[in-house]
């Protein structure tokens, strides 16, 4: 639980409004890595053009740009359509994998049978390459269907969900647990109001990394076939074409969307569970 | 065991607990413990580390079975009493939901207990008044000092008016100037809501100024030896804590603690750890000199005087 911090009887440093103060440190936690980012981006510049790089080995940031703008809306190489269709299959497996996660960790954890049955199993498929069953997966679902590529993301989302949460509502201060067993708490109140609150930093540490997951699990299983505009089709055509270009555009896209997906999800984080030590402001 | 007159709120006869490892290792804790505590009564158990002060109270609290003896509170078994919230627990550190802010963690028990939302709002506030955090009613537990959380914690013990509270060295990990003046908040809301508390301590004049009876047990296995009654007047002042009758009091306690093989701030050290047939490997145990009260426990926290 709660540290203490030592000051007895101190008063405490209480400002939790948004401030210039707190811009300004917003500011200044990111503009390094900004700053790092742009440079990054100049030297990768100046070396394809200094060494005179072929596009196979590495295009410059500024052609894979107006690659960008020429395919946007392509009918050979629709990148923004791709990207558009393996986003919503990369959250939508996401959505699948981490709420069936959450519920099996709850129903674990809720109920101790299922939790020695579950967690071995568990465990086990866990150490499963998944990835290596996508072309199962096509067979299951239909190649054409997105449902194929979404349970990929749904099953790799699946287990760092799970697992963590189980942690997270199995990890409760045995001290707290006293505390809620001197009240008489039922098992259901237990869970409800310091288990499930006490896996929230457990389960956001776990959704980023789902969040990777869905995105690898989906562009992974685009490839071994299926609906051409996706972006995972698209690098294998774009390079059979030697249009190395449009397959860096590819992935400029699908890291643009993990990025994007991480940090909302770093957002999210923030909003629901604002009095933990990994969020919450330092004063 | 001078037993009070009124029919006792807390009755214990011939209680034994005894810890078997996984190994078969056994730790006898408690052995033949007989104790009364009347309503309304402010007792206070000391003794060396290790003796079995927590586990009596926890076995008082219905949070640990005794292994043999009979546990009455309110008449009833203690499971009963526990499961008609009888008990309100107050532990060493404050275990604040982090989570919930300080009224909310106030409002956790009558939560629990179904009170209505008017209720618990308004007796939230009541509470925090009563610890004088009034102030900090919204801020969250990371924003307050040791003392102000361990403050709600008594707060949020109080707020469902527990028959009994049990209070497991609530004061351990503070220094001695906020420790005087929670003992005198303690003493203040005791007198005021008429609740029983049975108190664990290392302090002995803290024992000696908050109760009106102080028991001394011997190191493991843990035995009550002595019985200190505390004749000093109510309400216990500033004064007291420097009148003869007080000083004669914690002399008794001291030699009382003493002549059981405690440490009794003799500086004899090692009560609780001669014995290695216990769980083995409890830092708390290793350390076993005095003042190092539930080092395990604390240690993570900056530890005790
Ligand atoms: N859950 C447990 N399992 C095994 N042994 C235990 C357990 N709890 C307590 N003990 C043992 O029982 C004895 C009494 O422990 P207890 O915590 O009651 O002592 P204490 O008087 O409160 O000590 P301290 O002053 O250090 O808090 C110790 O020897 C301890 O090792
Ligand atoms: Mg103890």
């Amino acid at each position: 639980m709660s540290a203490a911090t030592g000051v007895a009887g101190g008063r405490p440093s209480a400002d939790l409004r948004p401030s210039p103060r707190r811009a300004r440190r917003l500011v200044g936690d990111y503009l390094p890595a900004v700053l790092v980012a742009v440079a990054g981006l100049v030297i990768w510049e100046l070396a394809v053009r200094g060494l005179n790089m072929r596009a196979f080995i590495l295009p410059a940031p500024t052609a894979i740009a107006s690659a960008l703008g020429t395919y946007w809306n392509d009918t050979r190489f629709p990148v923004s359509k791709a990207a558009l269709n393996t986003l919503t299959e990369a959250i939508g497996g996401f959505a699948i994998g981490t709420g069936a996660g959450i519920l099996v960790a709850l129903v674990a954890t809720r109920w101790g049978v299922a939790r020695a049955l579950l967690l071995p199993i568990a465990v086990a498929a866990n150490a499963i390459p998944i990835i290596a069953l996508s072309p199962l997966f096509n067979a299951w679902f239909g190649i054409t269907n997105p449902l194929s590529k979404m349970m990929m993301a749904a099953v790799l989302s699946f287990f760092p969900v799970m697992a963590n949460m189980t942690r997270g509502l199995s990890g409760a201060d045995p001290a707290a647990l006293e505390l809620m067993r001197s009240y008489a708490a039922s098992e259901a109140t237990i869970l409800r109001k310091l288990r499930f609150p006490n896996s929230l930093p457990y389960l956001f540490t776990a959704l980023k990394l789902a969040s990777t997951l869905s995105l690898i699990g989906a562009i992974v299983a685009e490839y071994f076939g299926g609906q051409t505009a996706v972006l995972g089709q698209l690098v294998i055509t774009s390079i059979s074409a030697l249009r190395f270009d449009v397959t860096w555009a590819c992935i400029t896209l699908a890291a643009g969307a993990g990025i994007v997906f991480y940090l909302l999800l770093a957002l999210a984080e923030r909003l629901v569970i604002p009095w933990h030590s990994s969020v919450r402001d330092p004063g | 065991m001078t037993a009070p007159s009124s029919a006792p709120i807390v009755r214990l006869r011939g209680v034994d607990k005894v810890f078997a490892a996984r190994d078969g290792a056994r730790t006898v804790a408690l052995q033949g413990i007989d104790l009364d505590i009347a309503p309304g009564e402010f007792v206070s158990l000391i003794g060396p580390s290790g003796c079995g002060k927590s586990t009596l109270l926890r076995i008082i609290g219905d949070l640990v079975q005794a292994t043999t003896g009979e546990v009455t509170v309110n008449g009833k078994p203690a499971d009963r009493a526990r499961r008609d919230r009888d008990y309100g627990m107050v532990f060493q550190a404050p275990v604040l939901f982090d989570w919930r802010s300080v009224e909310d963690n106030v409002r956790l028990p009558l939560e629990i207990l179904g009170r209505d939302k008017a209720w618990r709002v308004e007796r939230a506030r009541q509470m925090l008044d009563l610890v004088d955090l009034g102030e900090f009613t919204k801020h969250m537990p990371y924003q307050l000092s040791g003392g102000m959380q361990q403050r709600v914690a008594i707060a949020r013990a109080l707020s469902f008016e527990p028959r009994i509270l049990l209070m497991d060295e609530p004061f351990g990990a503070l220094d001695e100037m906020t420790r005087e003046r929670l003992n005198d908040e303690v003493l203040r809301i005791w007198e005021q809501t008429g609740t029983t508390i049975v108190f664990v301590t290392h302090s002995i004049p803290e024992a000696v100024f908050l109760s009106s009876r102080v028991v001394v047990m011997s190191p493991r296995p843990g035995r009550i030896t002595k019985i200190v009654d505390i004749d000093l007047p109510r309400p216990r002042t500033d004064a007291i804590r420097e009148s003869e009758a007080y000083f004669a009091r914690i002399t008794e306690v001291r030699e009382a603690l003493r002549a059981g093989g405690g440490h009794a701030g003799s500086g004899a050290g090692g009560a609780g750890g001669a014995d290695g047939s216990g769980a083995g490997g409890d830092a708390g145990e290793a350390a076993g000199v005095a003042g190092t009260a539930s080092a395990r426990r604390t240690a993570a926290e900056g530890a005790v005087g």
